[in-house]
């Protein structure tokens, strides 16, 4: 609806608290969820920080790393990492909904995709594990 | 009277969940090596030898492009959070212009320290 050509015209909106998620728990899951694109942005930022150190040279790479240990640090990368966890199984249980994989005429099945990316997931970690120790 | 009106939303959307996918592979291990593992004594810090000498151009776009669009999945989805969340629909130039505007500012800057300008 365009308000500039019936300006007279309005759309009810019903308002809602801020707080409306705090009364069910799958309204506060769905939140949660939406939140974890925070620590996304945040693994962003260390990726670049990271990344940084290392071209600077060795004494701002063991910097880095000293600021990681950090327990404040600590502390904000385990809930990043919480975080980023539920982001990876609500986004593969998802997948299958928002995408359908068609071979020839046989559908498959949503169930199937959701374990192909978390076999994907789980090789993909350990490959990173493996190359960087 | 017909507007032609250019809907983005699809565009987003698509940066949206190919980021999300990018993110949901990539950034928990990530993570758990960087931000536990090594600050808890799991896992020794890599040699800064070893780990610079990965720094190739290849290594080098793969994490610009994951960094790139994990932005991108954040700045659309935040920007839905502040909406329904915190009940914002109001400052939606607002908070469209800061969300998209930090993640191509902090872009820009990810493609200055991973390319080396």
């Amino acid at each position: 609806m365009d308000h500039t050509e019936y300006p007279e015209r309005k759309t009810y909106k019903k308002r809602m608290p801020v707080f409306w998620w705090t009364k069910h728990w799958s309204d506060f899951l769905f939140i949660m969820r939406e939140l974890t694109s925070l620590p996304v942005a945040w693994s962003c930022i260390l990726l670049i920080w990271l990344v940084r150190s290392l071209d600077e040279g060795p004494e701002a790479y063991y910097n880095f790393i000293d600021k990681l240990s950090s327990p404040a640090m600590i502390v904000i990368n385990i809930f990043a990492f919480a975080g980023l966890v539920f982001h990876s199984i609500t986004w593969f249980s998802l997948a299958p909904k928002a995408m359908v994989l068609k071979i020839g005429r046989y559908r498959v099945p949503g169930p199937l995709i959701a374990w192909m990316n978390y076999s994907g997931w789980l090789i993909a970690s350990i490959a990173i594990i493996c190359i960087l120790n | 009277m017909s507007k032609k009106k250019i809907h983005m939303e699809p565009f987003w959307w698509t940066w949206f969940s190919v980021g999300g996918t990018a993110a949901a592979f990539t950034l928990p291990v990530l993570m758990l090596i960087f931000g536990i593992a090594i600050p808890l004594g799991w896992m020794e810090p890599p040699v800064y030898e070893e780990l610079s000498g990965m720094l190739t151009t290849v290594t080098r776009l793969v994490i610009l492009v994951i960094i790139l669009l994990s932005l991108l999945h954040w700045a659309h989805r935040y920007r839905f959070t502040l909406y329904d969340g915190l009940q914002l629909q109001r400052y939606h130039k607002l908070i469209s212009i800061s969300c998209y505007g930090t993640a191509i500012g902090l872009g820009l800057y990810s493609i200055r320290i991973l390319l080396n300008f």
